[in-house]
């Protein structure tokens, strides 16, 4: 349903020296930017509890200090430490155990349980809060799990910034079943709140891998769920865009029928809140070494309005040539209204913004920090 | 016996740059200060009781490798947030030496 057009929209933004929140007007034609938030903190994830508006979650670190969460509850007035941030069992003496370098994404659980969230770090751990982020406690199924280093193919095997475990994901219908991605790693599911995992990578590529089509070890960049059609999951990945439609359990690389010349790598990917159907990417260079730049240096959504059978480029109001931009996982998303609202947010520090469903870019703010993650906040 | 903070600390200790703490190891120290200043331990011990990698701990003029370091109170404990960010350089102990504020921060 279509948030009410008297909402506001603003948005939370992750930036590698803080957070920022960007505020609109109703009709999101004017936008304000407050102070930084943490300045100075490298934060990965700052989030919205879309079942109370006004509890915000932000995951943070400094480089010399460790990983924490800072909550308010006053929507980014005042903000207070974890009393108990999210860690590793301690290891028995003798053995090696797990470091949590940093909290990479924030997702609010079930709408049925409130105050509880879920957190994804790096290396990839999966933790759990019961009261609002003020405490944390590791998902054993996963954690503990005697295959996760087989899975996550150990420490070595991630990002350029660290192995991630992202995109939690919770089924609408029931707060038992839930996905993960990981990079490195790929998809896994739940259905019993976290406590087994099953790998959901069939018919997804990993041709960095020399076995074919394996089981995990996959690198998903961005895997979203429909929130009207829970089983039609998304991702992007290393290796193309694909589609789920969960009883079939075998992804479908809609990217395919991108243009050859722009292909179908990137980071993020975006829903359309009421159109299942509806999706947008933001394709980057994946060819030779990886720049993960805009192709030839001229950045472009990809919108498909038909699940992934053809694809528009939607490129007015951006620059058309010399913007070598690169857009990081978390860092494109949608509102609810109608038309709706697609932010995206650039490591070289802008935030650029649709009301019209990609038809029209507009810069909304420049010269931040390296943006790891935009997410809406509608209240 | 004393311990010093550095700056990113300090909002743990009500901007006091230098506090009192106790402790017959560097442990027990620790654990004293992360009760009078809730969350301080975390931020630079890990879950595996290391020493975080841009955090140095000197006991006097000696860097301490663990918290097994006994502790008397007449020392002083410096806490150093030594290299952070800007490159992949990885400081050597020789590099490191107790000051409020590094230069190379």
């Amino acid at each position: 349903m279509a948030t009410k057009s008297k909402a506001r929209v603003a948005l939370l933004i992750a930036t590698r020296k803080g957070a920022f929140m960007l505020s609109s007007d109703s009709l999101r034609r004017d936008w304000k930017l407050s102070a930084p938030i943490m300045l100075g903190n490298i934060v990965h994830h700052i989030v919205l509890d879309p079942r109370d508006r006004r509890t915000i979650l932000m995951a943070a670190r400094t480089g010399h200090l460790g990983p924490t969460v800072f909550r308010s509850a006053d929507f980014g007035k005042k903000w207070k430490e974890a009393e108990k941030p999210p860690a590793f069992p301690k290891a028995e003496e003798g053995q090696k155990g797990l470091v949590l370098d940093h909290v990479f994404w924030l997702a609010p659980a079930h709408a049925s349980e409130a105050g509880a969230w879920y957190a994804g770090s790096s290396p990839q751990g999966l933790f759990r809060s019961e009261d609002e982020g003020t405490s944390w406690e590791g998902v054993a199924g996963f954690n503990q799990n005697p295959m996760r280093e087989t899975w996550t193919g150990g420490e070595r095997d991630g990002t350029p910034d660290g192995p991630k475990m992202h995109s939690i994901l919770i089924d609408p219908r029931d707060p038992n079943h839930m996905y993960i991605g990981m990079s490195s790693g790929g998809v896994f599911e739940s259905r019993n709140k976290g406590v087994s995992w099953k790998p959901l990578n069939q018919g997804c590529a990993a041709d960095f891998i020399p076995i074919p089509d394996p089981e995990y070890g996959h690198d998903p960049h961005c895997v979203r769920l429909h929130p009207l059609m829970p089983d039609r999951l998304y991702q992007q990945n290393h290796c193309g865009i694909y589609r789920m439609e969960r009883a079939e359990g075998r992804w479908i690389r809609i990217g395919k029928n991108m243009p050859k010349k722009v292909g179908d790598i990137g980071f993020p990917l975006a829903l359309h809140p009421r159109d299942p159907d509806t999706v947008w990417v933001f394709p980057m260079d994946g060819t030779a070494v990886w720049p993960r730049t805009s192709p030839e240096g001229k950045p472009a959504a990809y919108v498909t309005r038909n699940a992934g059978k053809t694809w528009k480029r939607q490129d007015n109001g951006l620059p058309s040539s010399q913007a070598w931009w690169t857009v990081k996982r978390q860092a494109m998303t949608a509102d609810t209204r109608d038309p709706v609202g697609i932010y995206f947010a650039t490591t070289s520090g802008e935030v650029w913004g649709t009301r019209n469903e990609g038809e029209r870019w507009t810069c909304l703010a420049r010269h931040l920090p390296h943006v790891y993650s935009v997410e809406v906040a509608e209240f | 016996m004393k311990v010093f903070v550095p700056t990113p600390l300090r909002s743990y200790t009500r901007e006091e740059s230098v506090v009192e703490g106790s402790g017959s190891s560097l442990a027990e120290l620790l654990a004293d200060m992360d009760r009078r200043y809730p969350g301080f331990r975390f931020r630079i011990i890990d879950e595996q009781d290391g020493i975080r990698q841009h955090i140095k701990i000197f006991v006097n003029q000696e860097q301490a490798g663990t918290l097994k370091a006994p502790l008397r109170s007449s020392d002083e404990i410096h806490i150093i947030c030594a290299l952070s960010g800007g490159s992949d350089f990885r400081p050597q102990t020789s590099d490191i030496r107790p000051q409020t504020n590094p230069p190379w921060v």
